[in-house]
């Protein structure tokens, strides 16, 4: 028995931050004070408040210290933990109330979430199926398999509204449903799971399989159960290396446990799990690349239909859903449908997890239900954006969503309010941009990762999004013409229309989006060739303002190319052929006399 | 695993150590004190004794916190109770097995253990 706890966030940013060094300097230092049988040191998944990591949190007075350091361990074993003062000077600043330690459920970050998904990342040590047991882990497969007939777990499912939360948003009891009855008579059916998360800027399914990957697991064998599976496979990056050994680790539990293997709680039910790794190719999210790859082949999509419920991974019928969706499944088994469909709007039922980042005080993993305003997540719980500067856009759906602009930061976000305005929910991916963004380079940014991820097997798609990328260039170096962008929307339709796959048919709308919201800037690069936001290089002058200039000689002194002359207490001046545009004489000047435009 | 009561005993016997994980807003304080004067005088066998008697008896929505110096150097161990609604009750000189008297008897049953309060010692 432990009088208290310190979780330390083991997620892959705390990890790189240096958490590992930070619990085992902990271990040594609680083991040197005498308190090794009085205090648990337990490493879990990601808290979600990544901007303030490491992250620790000291149970059962629930303080939440934030980015500790390696020489901090000692005061907080010897203050904290051995004499119960709290290190104040440690504790996230949004917690100190006026006499005391606020309960880390009241700051603006987490009072507003509703976890569901992510209620085990940073409770649980994910390498310890006894801790997710004590979370009621795996009661919900028990009822499944001893009182549910697998059409009523179908039912289950879809009564709760539940849509797939990769990006699609397709009602996963339907299709569910689908792979159990297309086929009558198939010998073999498989459970997939897609964990090759790859847009900018997402990294939910990540933190779940870091934090809980016992949830996926048992919400997997549930699929199988359901539609008459008893092999699964979950396809995940290499480059998620935490993730990848964490969920072996889970899997060997949960056979060593009878949890996976033959006749699961005696119920003559079979099913198990492995892993496949994927190279890192963003095609291989899609799901027809994603099962070709499983097979053993080059991840390229094929044409649907036949859609994988009917002619999926080794041509046998396949369910195949995204990490997030797995890890509400058992929550709604445990709870109900009436539950889950109680949260969000009519059509987007339950919470969703979004990964914040760009230009915003509290980077992290955050999960609210559906129907929560875009400015409730990035002003009250994202902390809004740093610097006083102004909100431009937010982007979300990666790579093949849109950007939204500050006229629609009140629209409740869900999957169809999201495509009505021209973007998506994707995997939630959300990245905040302010007034220092420039629209054409977000999309170019974005088109410049769509045309390295081609896969390349269809035409529009591979010689497409090279030939818009092209156009963007062309618009950000000063040479496009109006007539260019009428070219340029034409080309977005077409590569949409034709494209194989799901990459393909989306890869032009960043360029959409962008076009439909910030035309005005387009036009700013094309007729005035100028870059509003000062991103675009080929578009920016540098000047020294004379009346300014003391002639101190500092920015001649700092630049690299010799650009800059005049004479000692006299103005100087640029010389714009010889300019690089670097900004190092800008950043020298103490005067505030040159200027870029 | 082949019943639902194999895992069910998981769950209970976990379940102590994960709940303690979880911030109650609205529940019963137990305080020891713990600052040089608190751990000289043996308090912390008492935090000890406390936080495995509330752990194994199961009991919920009670918190066993420490604390820094209370000011009554001389009645230490010192430990305070404060449950909502209920005005704090203060123990002093405390032992682990005073703890257990405590325990069963204030948070279990109900009724202060008025010899070892404070009002008691003076």
């Amino acid at each position: 028995m432990y009088r208290s706890q310190v979780l330390i966030c083991g997620g892959t940013g705390c990890t790189s931050s240096g958490s590992d060094k930070i619990a085992k300097r902990l271990q040594e230092e609680i083991d040197k004070n005498g308190l090794t049988d009085e205090v648990k040191v337990v490493r879990t998944g990601c808290f979600g408040l990544c901007a303030l990591g490491p992250i620790m949190i000291v149970y059962p007075e629930g303080t939440f210290y934030s980015m500790v350091k390696e020489e901090d361990i000692a005061e907080i074993v010897s203050e904290h933990l051995l004499k119960g003062r709290v290190v104040t000077r440690l504790v996230y600043d949004e917690t100190i109330g006026e006499n005391e330690i606020k309960s880390l459920k009241e700051t603006n970050f987490y009072k507003k979430q509703h976890r569901i998904a992510l209620r085990n990342c940073g409770v649980i040590n994910p390498e310890c199926i006894d801790e997710y047991i004590g979370r009621n882990g795996y009661e919900a497969l028990g009822k499944v398999l001893k009182s549910m007939t697998p059409d009523e777990v179908i039912q289950t499912i879809l009564d709760s509204g539940l849509r797939g939360r990769g990006g699609g948003g397709f009602p996963t009891g339907k299709k569910w449903q689908l792979a159990r009855n297309l086929v009558k008579d198939a010998d073999q059916k498989y459970v997939c799971c897609n964990a090759d998360e790859g847009d900018p800027g997402a990294f939910m399914d990540r933190s779940v399989l870091e934090g809980d990957p016992h949830v996926v697991i048992e919400a997997m064998a549930i699929a199988g159960y359901a539609i008459g599976a008893t092999q699964g496979y979950i396809y995940i990056r290499a480059e998620y290396p935490i993730a990848v050994q964490r969920l072996q680790i889970a899997i060997n539990q949960a056979r060593e446990y009878g949890l996976l293997g033959k006749n699961i709680f005696d119920s003559g039910f079979d099913f198990d799990l492995d892993i496949r790794l994927g190279a890192g190719a963003f095609v291989c999210g899609e799901e027809t690349a994603l099962m070709t790859s499983i097979e053993g082949n080059r991840g390229e999509p094929r044409p649907r239909p036949p859609f994988p419920a009917e002619s999926g991974l080794f041509k046998k019928p396949t369910v195949l859903n995204n990490v997030e969706t797995y890890a509400n499944i058992p929550q709604i088994i445990l709870n109900g449908a009436d539950w889950f469909a109680s949260m969000g709007t009519e059509k987007s039922k339950g919470t969703k997890v979004f990964a914040l980042g760009g230009k915003i005080h509290n980077t992290g993993l955050v999960e609210v239900p559906m129907g929560t305003t875009l400015r409730e997540v990035i002003y009250e719980i994202g902390g809004g954006i740093p610097n006083g500067k102004a909100f431009k856009a937010a982007q979300t759906g990666g790579p093949s969503g849109g950007c939204i602009p500050a006229e629609h930061l009140d629209i409740p976000i869900d999957y169809d309010n999201l495509i009505a305005i021209g973007s998506m929910m994707g995997s939630g991916g959300l990245i905040v941009m302010d007034e220092d963004n420039c629209m054409v380079d977000i999309a170019k940014f974005f088109l410049q990762f769509t045309v390295d991820e081609s896969c390349g097997k269809c035409t529009p798609c591979r010689i497409g999004t090279k030939r818009l990328y092209e156009m963007l260039e062309k618009i950000t170096s000063g040479n496009a013409t109006m007539e260019d962008l009428d070219k340029m929307e034409k080309l977005c339709y077409y590569i949409k229309n034709n494209s194989l796959c799901g990459l393909g048919q989306t890869a032009p709308n960043p360029v959409l989006s962008t076009l439909r919201y910030f035309k005005n800037e387009y036009i700013a690069h094309v007729q005035d060739k100028k870059c509003p936001a000062g991103v675009c290089q080929d578009l920016l002058t540098y000047k020294i303002i004379d009346i300014k200039c003391k002639g101190c000689t500092a920015c001649a002194r700092g630049c690299p190319v010799g650009a800059i002359s005049g004479t000692v207490k006299q103005p100087h001046s640029i010389d714009t052929t010889k300019c690089i545009k670097c900004g190092a004489c800008m950043a020298k000047c103490k005067f505030g006399a040159i200027i870029k435009e | 695993m082949k019943s639902l009561e194999e895992l069910a005993v998981i769950r209970d016997k976990m379940q102590a150590l994960v709940n303690l994980r979880n911030e109650a807003t609205d529940c019963t304080k137990i305080v020891v004190g713990m600052a040089t004067c608190g751990i000289a005088a043996g308090a912390r066998p008492v935090l000890k004794a406390f936080s495995d008697g509330i752990q194994e008896k199961g009991i919920k929505d009670v918190m066993v916190i420490q604390e820094g110096c209370i000011g009554l150097c001389q009645y230490e161990p010192i430990v305070e109770v404060t449950a909502p609604g209920k005005e704090k009750v203060t123990y002093v000189k405390m032992t682990a097995e005073k703890a257990a008297e405590v325990i069963e008897q204030h948070i279990i049953g109900g009724n202060v253990v008025t010899k070892y309060t404070i009002n008691s010692a003076m």
